[in-house]
């Protein structure tokens, strides 16, 4: 298992490198030069050329590529000219807001949609996976953010059981009751979508594993019903579940961005977009490489639970 | 009697752990070198447990899979690699599950001109002659030509395969295992049309299968294949009657037959292909296995008259 | 097409999807032409005003436009904008994955690796990276839309492409002469184009999301255009204020998107050959029991089946698996049951213990019992306790009827474990002692090997040693040699042998070849068409069989030993159970068939030895008059 991490980790390194590629080209076709986007457009030409100078922008691409990726393994991310402090900082300031609410809603979305497929699969065409199927449905179409704006109306402004926006009460908040009561709207308006789809998924998969000859083995076997349930078949349909919670906890982290905005949440998401429409684009680019970055690590773990859990993957 | 086909070292290896670039991390042998000769109009059987080679050594015959080594003749011409459309006139194969060789989107008749047109650029009316002529050797109805493949039993939709096959007008038809998907009524019907067949369309077989009754029953002469080899080969009637490889003894034994004991409960196993052995594969189950077999791997050799066996220590009579 | 549509609209959900989204389009189709106000028309003195307000349907907006007029546009335009962004990302996906899948090698390598490359970025990063290029716009936003799902496309496609690249007709294309075009094209494609189709209908909604999505961040529709996301964005500022602006836009998007998510999973499942039929239902813990009487008990044997009834229902056919079965089976004998695929052996043998799949399977009458005790509608606690204690099974595949996940050790523990709750390290060492009862090497070491590392031989011995677990007085062997070599089986069978002897165990062995009965069984049963034609010891069957069937199949079996020979065949195909004939099942292929074979139930009739026919072989009637 320990090679098998260490292989893991390593093939990421290449991943990594093609993402700052990526990236980097990306930025650089942007039309229009960061300079006059930072200065005005009504700046000299000299102003901009010095500042250009200045950026390192007059070096061939590729050697803009190596200074930036250089700096980048110092933990040098630049400065953003319009908050006017390091990148990384305001990432890692920020980061760990969206950490709270995407980790939360993909908790979330990971349990209850797994325990959802599950009971839905065994009563199939029950009452209980009826419902489900409902909820799921309306789960996947709705969108998370007329979603949270209907649970602000309802919840916060109807009711008042729950604050409107924000991640702390601006007077007398910061301790852990008031973040849980800041949290829930938005985590579960995150989690819904995801949840639907892990549901949906792994009630698929559950229906797919019950109709194996090895559940007709245990059965045969005389294996108590729910342990062939939440026991045999849960586990191999895990098999199929896994891979898809790594690719819906990159559906959560994108939700968050539509979430952080409805709800005011001070999260990396909300700072993106605010830095595309300013042009801000060291810290698009930096914000990028580095939830990037999260995601890749993200999925090698969620490859290792993979191979944890069967034995048929080479490790 | 002239040669219709014959292969001369032919084998093929896998490579395993391929890398993006760079050689891979190992290689095992799926047929080690072989050399067989079939005469014009002979059934040569081909038998040997799963794993064993026997659909690479056919695919290869056929064109499609590249041999590793090694040469194929067809009617003593070399035959040319790069064209299958060269081996598809020539040589033609006929598979082991009826239904997966037809494409469910395609009528019979789509499936049926498809090597006509192909291969011998038939159009129009010779090509609707053509295929009646080809329906009614494997006994269908032309009606059935208008309807999709799942419409059809096991041992119907193998008298297709076998009629495309036939559509390439080839020499030679590969049989790969052509009634192990079927029902045992219907496989003695379909045995006892390709009996038919190659009479009157003066085929040569190579004819595989795991059942030993089976080609026993449809050969003339049979080779018997172990973990990638040939170990033996002989007349069909002696072949299993008076087996001379200690493997093919082992075979005879094992399959089930009426009235004859069964054997005691051994265990024994092929050998791992990652780690092959030294010497003689079949050393670890055979009780005839001496220090010269696990070091020295045995040639195929004539033991007396027609009968060949690669085996260091071949059974007597 | 037809039966397509007509399984579509069968889907009640579907159908109300179709009916809703068709609702939806006809309307943004006609929108230009409604007598609507002009939807960018501003009047700010008509601020917010509430829906059913004059002349607004519903509402106007923070510059007092209206929002009906306003939906409607905005309808149109997230619309035709979801609808283009799948069909681009599922035809470059498509086009991609067809390519790698086909060709693999380094093709598929290299391009699978970019594709992995761009599913490394959570989603929306790319298409913000792709808005952040090309500037805010709808266009833009369209494009990073179906850039950021093509990999997701391309993944799926090559997945299924691969499937198909492997499979038998395109070596068989090739062997016809076609080149790598050709088969791409007449070949391939025509088997991927239903899962581009699903791909797509059930990415249409999430498509439609996420252009909104990025509206909604003011990165798409740009001002005074509005679609639907940037509606929701511009009233959000409003959102207590005057909730309307929000919740009508907002409730358009989830009807299009839940309509066009119903309506896609019904096209799913009616693309889909398993669904279609049934095979996708879950199998319950037992078989569901639909019987009317129970038969009186005939034998005292140790398991005795009566007159069983075991149907399958799909859809309107009914499928008779096995009709009248009338089995027994003493302590310590063997008993052989043979017939051809599809004669209902497999489902006889699996209704003992409620196993046989339900839904579609249904036991409508007969019982089983087991001394004495009707098994049949028993409650489920009641088989679960028998299951594997007193009747086990082995099944024919060792590899898919193990649990690949979990080690062979743990199966057999838990096999002991849950009849006999004895301490772990006491069930381990029984497991041990099993594995070597079975002749596995090493036994002590395999505990802890998972099933894909064992060899076919060596998995179906874990298998017996698992059905041997507890015990049992009987043992149910279904094909257990079937899918091993000739040399693995004969090892198998003497296993089997041995074990019965020295246990003293009952086996109802299920086989198709003649051979394996005549080596291991005292008795035999032979089924066609669901039904048993004939009984009686093995010898006796073998040598002078009485049913045409049983002597014709045996005469068609080439045997070892035989030389080159022409087989006697009998001609046409086993009868399909869904549409079995009246009277002999066997009539439309006997040569002894008379008017009197075709009409009523013919019974099975006879002492040790039985038949059903009326006009039994003549060896056999002749042995009959001779004892
Ligand atoms: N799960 C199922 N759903 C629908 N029909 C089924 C199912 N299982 C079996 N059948 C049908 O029941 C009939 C009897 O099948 P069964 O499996 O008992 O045959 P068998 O004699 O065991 O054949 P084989 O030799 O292939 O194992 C067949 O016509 C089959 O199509
Ligand atoms: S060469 Fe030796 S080990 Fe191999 S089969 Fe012959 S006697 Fe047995
Ligand atoms: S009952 Fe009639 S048709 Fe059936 S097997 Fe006997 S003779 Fe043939
Ligand atoms: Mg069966």
């Amino acid at each position: 298992m320990g090679g098998y991490i260490l292989k893991r980790l390593l093939s990421a390194i290449p991943v990594l490198l093609g993402i700052t590629v990526i990236v980097f080209l990306i930025m650089a076709m942007i039309p229009g030069d960061p300079a006059t986007a930072i200065l005005g457009s009504f700046a000299t030409p000299e102003n901009v050329e010095r500042l250009n100078r200045f950026l390192g922008l007059d070096e061939p691409l590729w050697r803009q590529y190596f200074i930036w990726l250089g700096n980048m393994l110092q933990g040098d991310f630049g400065r953003s000219f319009a908050l006017n402090r390091p990148v990384l900082d305001e990432i890692l300031d920020r980061f760990s807001a969206t950490l709270i609410l995407a980790g939360t809603a993909f908790i979330l979305c990971a349990v209850l949609g797994i325990v959802a497929g599950v009971v839905s699969a065994s009563r199939q065409y029950g009452l209980a996976d009826k419902a489900i199927t409902f909820v799921v449905i309306l789960g996947i179409s709705v969108p998370s953010f007329f979603l949270g704006m209907m649970m602000i109306l309802l919840f916060a402004v109807q009711l008042r059981w729950l604050p409107v926006s924000g991640m702390f009460s601006i007077w007398g908040g910061g301790n852990l009751p008031d973040l849980i009561r800041h949290l829930t709207m938005p985590a579960i308006a995150l989690a819904v979508v995801a949840t639907g789809v892990v549901a949906r998924l792994s009630r698929g998969a559950m229906l797919e594993v019950l109709r194996q000859d090895f559940i007709r083995t245990a059965r045969a076997k005389g294996v108590p019903e729910r342990r062939v349930i939440w026991g045999h078949a849960l586990r191999a349909a895990m098999v199929g579940i896994i891979p898809v919670l790594g690719i819906q906890a990159g559906f959560v982290l994108s939700g968050a961005v539509y979430i952080e905005i409805v709800f005011q949440w001070p999260g990396v998401g909300r700072m993106l977009v605010d830095a595309i429409l300013r042009r801000d684009i060291l810290l698009v680019q930096g914000g990028v490489v580095f939830i990037a970055a999260c995601y890749v690590g993200f999925n090698i773990v969620v490859d290792v639970a993979q191979a944890m859990l069967d034995p048929r993957i080479k490790t | 009697m002239s040669l219709a086909l014959k292969t001369t070292d032919l084998a093929k290896s896998f490579d395993i752990g391929k890398r993006l670039f760079g050689p891979p991390r190992a290689q095992v042998y799926a047929v080690r070198p072989v050399s067989l000769d079939v005469a014009q109009g002979e059934t040569l059987g081909i038998v040997g447990e799963s794993g064993c080679g026997k659909s690479t050594l056919a695919r290869m015959l056929v064109g499609l899979s590249p041999p590793s080594a090694g040469e194929i003749e067809i009617e003593g011409r070399a035959l040319d690699r790069a064209d299958p459309a060269a081996f598809g006139r020539l040589i033609q194969y006929v598979f082991q599950d009826p239904v997966s060789s037809l494409n469910p989107r395609k009528t019979i008749r789509q499936i049926m001109e498809a090597p006509l047109r192909q291969l011998h650029g038939m159009r129009g009316a010779a090509l609707e002659a053509r295929i009646a002529e080809l329906f009614d050797a494997v006994n269908l109805r032309p009606e059935f030509l208008d309807r999709y493949p799942h419409e059809f039993s096991g041992g119907q939709a193998q008298r297709i395969g076998i009629a495309r096959a036939l559509a390439a007008s080839p020499r030679i038809l590969i049989l790969d295992e052509p009634v192990s998907a079927l029902d045992v009524s219907v496989q003695a019907q379909v045995l006892n049309l390709l009996a038919d067949l190659k009479v009157e369309f003066n085929l040569t077989y190579l004819f595989i299968s795991h059942d030993l009754a089976v080609v026993e029953a449809v050969s003339d002469r049979i080779a018997v294949l172990y973990f990638g080899s040939v170990v033996e080969t002989g007349p069909a009637e002696k072949v299993f009657a008076a087996p001379r490889h200690p493997y093919t003894k082992l075979l005879a034994d094992s399959a089930p037959v009426v009235g004859r004991p069964l054997g005691g409960a051994q265990s024994g196993e092929l050998p791992d292909p990652l780690n092959p052995p030294p010497g003689c594969a079949f050393a670890g189950r055979c009780p005839r296995a001496s220090a010269l077999c696990r070091a020295e791997v045995p040639r195929l050799r004539a033991i007396e008259g027609d009968q060949f066996a690669a085996c260091h220590h071949p059974r007597d009579a | 097409m037809k039966l397509f549509l007509s399984l579509l609209f069968r889907n009640r959900l579907a159908a109300f999807g179709a009916v809703v989204l068709a609702i939806i389009v006809i309307l943004a189709v006609l929108t230009p032409l409604l007598p609507l106000h002009p939807p960018n028309a501003t009047n700010t003195a008509n601020r917010y005003l509430r829906p059913l307000a004059d002349g607004h349907l519903l509402g106007t907006d923070h510059l007092g436009r209206d929002l009906l007029s306003r939906l409607l546009w905005g309808t149109r335009l997230s619309l035709a904008v979801g609808f283009a962004a799948a069909l681009i990302a599922g035809l470059a996906g498509a086009a991609i994955g067809v390519m790698a899948g086909y060709f693999g090698g380094r093709t598929d390598n290299v391009t699978m690796r970019g594709i992995d490359m761009l599913m490394a970025f959570p989603y929306i990063l790319l298409a913000l990276a792709i808005v952040a290029v090309l500037g805010p716009g709808l266009l833009n936003a369209l494009i990073a839309v179906a850039v950021v799902n093509i990999p997701f496309f391309a993944r799926n496609i090559r997945g299924v492409t691969v499937g198909i690249a492997h499979r038998e007709f395109i070596d068989a294309a090739r062997l016809a002469g076609m080149g790598h075009a050709r088969i791409l094209l007449t070949e391939v494609v025509p088997n991927i184009v239903p899962v581009v189709v699903i791909a797509m209908s059930t990415t249409i909604g999430w498509m439609i999301l996420e252009t909104a999505g990025l509206s909604f961040l003011g990165l798409g529709s740009q001002p005074p255009q509005a679609d639907l996301g940037s509606m929701l964005g511009e009233a959000r500022s409003a959102l207590i204020t005057a909730p309307h602006t929000s919740i009508v836009p907002g409730v358009m998007i989830l009807l299009i998107v839940m309509s066009v998510n119903l309506l896609g999973d019904g096209i799913r499942d009616a693309l889909d050959p398993r669904l279609r039929s049934g095979a996708l239902a879950r199998p319950m813990a037992a078989t569901r029991v639909d019987r009317r009487d129970v038969p009186p008990a005939q034998g005292d044997g140790l398991l005795t089946i009566d007159a069983l009834d075991t149907q399958f229902q799909i859809g309107k056919r009914i499928y008779k698996a096995v009709n009248q079965v009338s089995l027994d089976l003493r302590p310590g004998e063997c008993l052989g049951l043979i017939g051809e695929s599809g004669s209902g052996k497999s489902v006889t043998a699996l209704s003992v213990m409620g196993l046989v799949a339900s839904p579609p399977g249904v036991i409508t009458g007969g019982a089983v019992r087991l001394e004495g005790q009707d098994l049949i509608g028993a409650p489920y606690e009641v088989l679960r306790s028998l299951r594997g204690r007193r009747v086990a099974y082995i099944f024919q595949d060792p590899l898919s009827t193990l649990h690949p996940l979990y080690r062979i050790g743990d199966q057999l523990t838990e096999a002991i474990r849950v009849h006999d709750p004895v301490s772990h390290a006491e069930a381990h060492k029984r497991a041990v002692k099993l594995l070597e009862d079975v002749r596995i090497p090493n036994a002590a070491a395999r505990m802890c090997a998972y099933p894909h590392e064992l060899s076919g031989g060596m998995r179906q011995r874990v298998g017996i040693a698992m059905a041997l677990a507890n015990d049992p007085d009987i043992i149910i062997a279904d094909e257990p040699t079937t899918a091993l070599d000739v040399t693995v089986q004969a090892q198998i069978l003497a296993l089997l042998d041995e074990l019965r002897q020295s246990r003293g165990l009952a086996i109802l062995f299920i086989t198709h070849d003649f051979g394996v009965v005549g080596q291991l069984c005292d008795r035999v049963a032979v089924m066609y068409g669901g039904r048993i034609v004939e009984t009686g010891p093995t010898a006796e069957v073998l040598a002078a069989p009485a049913h045409p069937y049983t002597r014709r199949l045996i005469a068609c079996v080439p045997e070892l030993g035989q030389g080159q020979r022409v087989l006697a065949a009998i001609p046409g195909l086993p009868p399909a159970v869904d549409q079995l004939p009246d009277g002999c099942a066997f009539a439309p292929r006997c040569e002894k068939a008379r008017a009197a074979c075709k009409s009523g139930e013919i019974a099975l009739t006879g002492a040790t030895r039985k038949v059903r026919c009326l006009y039994p072989e003549e060896a056999h009637v002749a042995r009959a008059e001779n004892h």
